[in-house]
């Protein structure tokens, strides 16, 4: 029986120990932000921390690494678009 | 904190780190280690946490690891979460400056020992930035540390005997591996017959790894490169090529590979950025990284820090060790402790040094793969400066190094601070100006990892 979290709207389910990123792979997504400039899709590409390609924003804080926060119960994860910080813009 | 300051602090929990920490608490140092993980063992003994069991089957030597983190859970404080973000000197010693979920924990030692550690070497090809687009360390990451399959088919590809591992674990895992497309030839280690024979080990380890991919039916290509990826929202196929020796696309080659997955790496860049915050002198290592420079005892240049593992040159797990095992009795005899120097230690680390050096002369990284490049190509992904800006620099805005590329475009200024496209940069840069490259500009960061104003500001250790 694993948990979930809420990734956009969508229960994901983990097991013990997984990040948000790999839980967010093993359920099919495969992206989940868009980058600044481009606007292209970005998911998991190092795996350990050194790229932020995999950035997302848990619990309304943008810009963590999905590869590196282990995954909790009803987690509120939401993909991001940009910096993460379009609430900002004037 | 209660203990700290220690004799000795040592920044790393993998295989050089461990067997550093374990040694240095042995001689009878009080001793910290530090690292980011939840969980011992670093990117090699990578395992969920408290279930080293279920991965078993994918790791080597873990007689070592259980060894290791025996004395270390025993005898050394732990500190997992811990990313350390600088070290600084003071008049009797260092404060390792760490940030944990919100806050800093500074930790003082009289000594310390880093050993940080690399992570995969990048090249850009066209298309590299999709998403389904691993790094090889990250695909093997997912197994090991995670126990996810993620995707269906995955293309394996770049060059060095870590490809061999990674594809061998996935196909234990169950993937559809498409094959492995190893840029270089094996023929390039019957020129280091003496190097490799000296170490019986590294030889059974390639032919359990031949095996495990006769065994799933994984085809070996040699001389072979994955050249582009394509598709829209993930990666749908890759183009794979023959190579010349050069790495320039054998005319005629080039044919499609259907897969949702891909796995590159090029070999490994050190994580040098800690010792060249303290000032440490630096080499340039047989594979173009940047190292630390150490002696016979795994002592920097900087009085007080000692160094082991890939840090001082891309060697492996064994030589991580070994180092490892050196810089911690070192550390311990630097602060007066008495130790014994068994002669095995010194010579396990010359085999390993002396293998090391023959595989990075039969995994050479050739600038071909310049050619595989077109102008809308992204080198730097954080910043998303393509081929064509890169080269605009140095044509048309007179840059004549990779610092002043690297300022003019902005490839290297993102979030991963450039170390995904140091390299790169790096090499196209030398490519346009002819002039050879200095990696130590584009590797020094002195902040190593993200540190929020906040958490500064509301000050260090209470």
């Amino acid at each position: 029986m694993s948990d979930s979290f809420d990734f956009d709207g969508r229960a994901v389910p983990f097991d013990a120990g997984q990040s948000i990123g790999a839980a967010l792979l093993a359920a099919g997504v495969a992206s989940w932000r868009t980058t600044r400039r481009g606007a292209r899709p970005r998911g998991l590409f190092c795996g350990i921390g050194v790229c932020f390609d995999c950035l997302v924003t848990v619990e309304d804080r943008p810009n963590q690494r999905a590869c590196l926060v282990p995954a909790r119960a009803r987690l509120q994860v939401r993909s991001q678009d940009g910096t993460g910080r379009g609430a900002l813009s004037v | 904190m209660a203990r700290s300051p220690y004799d000795v602090v040592v920044v790393g929990a993998g295989p050089a780190g461990l067997a550093a920490g374990a040694a240095a608490a042995r001689a009878g140092c009080t001793v910290a280690m530090l690292d980011a993980a939840t969980e011992p063992g670093g990117q090699y003994w990578r395992h969920p946490p408290g279930r080293l069991d279920a991965v078993a089957d994918l790791h080597h030597d873990l007689t070592t690891y259980r060894r290791l983190a025996t004395v270390v859970r025993t005898s050394v404080d732990l500190l997992p979460g811990h990313h350390v973000w600088t070290v600084a000197r003071r008049t009797d010693g260092f404060d390792v400056h760490a940030v944990r979920d919100d806050r800093e924990d500074v930790v003082t030692g009289s000594a310390v020992i880093l050993a940080p550690g690399a992570y995969d070497r990048q090249i850009p090809f066209p298309g590299w930035d999709l998403p389904g687009v691993l790094t090889a360390g990250g695909a093997q990451a997912l197994i090991k540390g995670h126990q996810v399959r993620a995707g269906g088919r995955i293309a394996v590809g770049g060059t060095g005997p870590f490809l061999l591992s990674v594809a061998a674990g996935l196909g234990t895992r169950g993937f559809d591996v498409a094959g492995v497309f190893e840029a270089n030839s094996p023929l390039g280690w019957m020129r280091h017959v003496p190097a490799v024979a000296r170490i019986p080990g590294k030889v059974a380890e390639g032919l359990g790894y031949a095996a495990t991919l006769a065994r799933h039916r994984i085809g070996f290509h040699a001389r072979h490169a994955i050249v582009a990826a394509h598709g829209d929202d993930r990666v749908r196929a890759v183009t794979v090529a023959r190579l010349d020796p050069g790495w320039r696309v054998v005319p005629g080659s080039a044919r499609t590979v259907a897969c949702d997955t891909v796995a590159v790496g090029w070999g490994f860049v050190p994580q040098v950025e800690l010792p060249l915050g303290l000032g440490c002198a630096t080499r340039v290592d047989l594979d173009g990284s940047l190292v630390a420079v150490v002696d016979e005892r795994q002592a920097g240049t900087v009085p007080g820090v000692f160094l082991a593992g890939e840090v001082c040159g891309v060697g492996g797990a064994a030589l991580a060790v070994t180092e490892g095992e050196i810089s911690g009795r070192a550390a311990a005899a630097w602060l007066g402790r008495t130790v014994d120097w068994p002669h095995r230690l010194r010579r396990r680390r010359r085999a390993h040094r002396t293998f090391a050096a023959a595989m990075h002369r039969a995994h050479p990284m050739p600038d071909g793969w310049q050619t595989w490049l077109e102008p809308t190509t992204v080198v730097c992904r954080c910043e998303e400066v393509t081929v064509a800006e890169v080269s605009e620099a140095v044509d048309r805005l007179g840059a004549t190094d990779a610092r002043t590329v690297k300022l003019l475009s902005r490839a290297g200024m993102g979030w991963c601070q450039g170390r995904m496209c140091a390299y790169a940069t790096g090499s196209l840069s030398s490519a346009s100006t002819g002039c050879p490259t200095d990696p130590r500009p584009l590797a020094e960061r002195p902040v190593a990892v993200p540190v929020g104003l906040g958490v500064l500001a509301r000050g260090g250790d209470d």
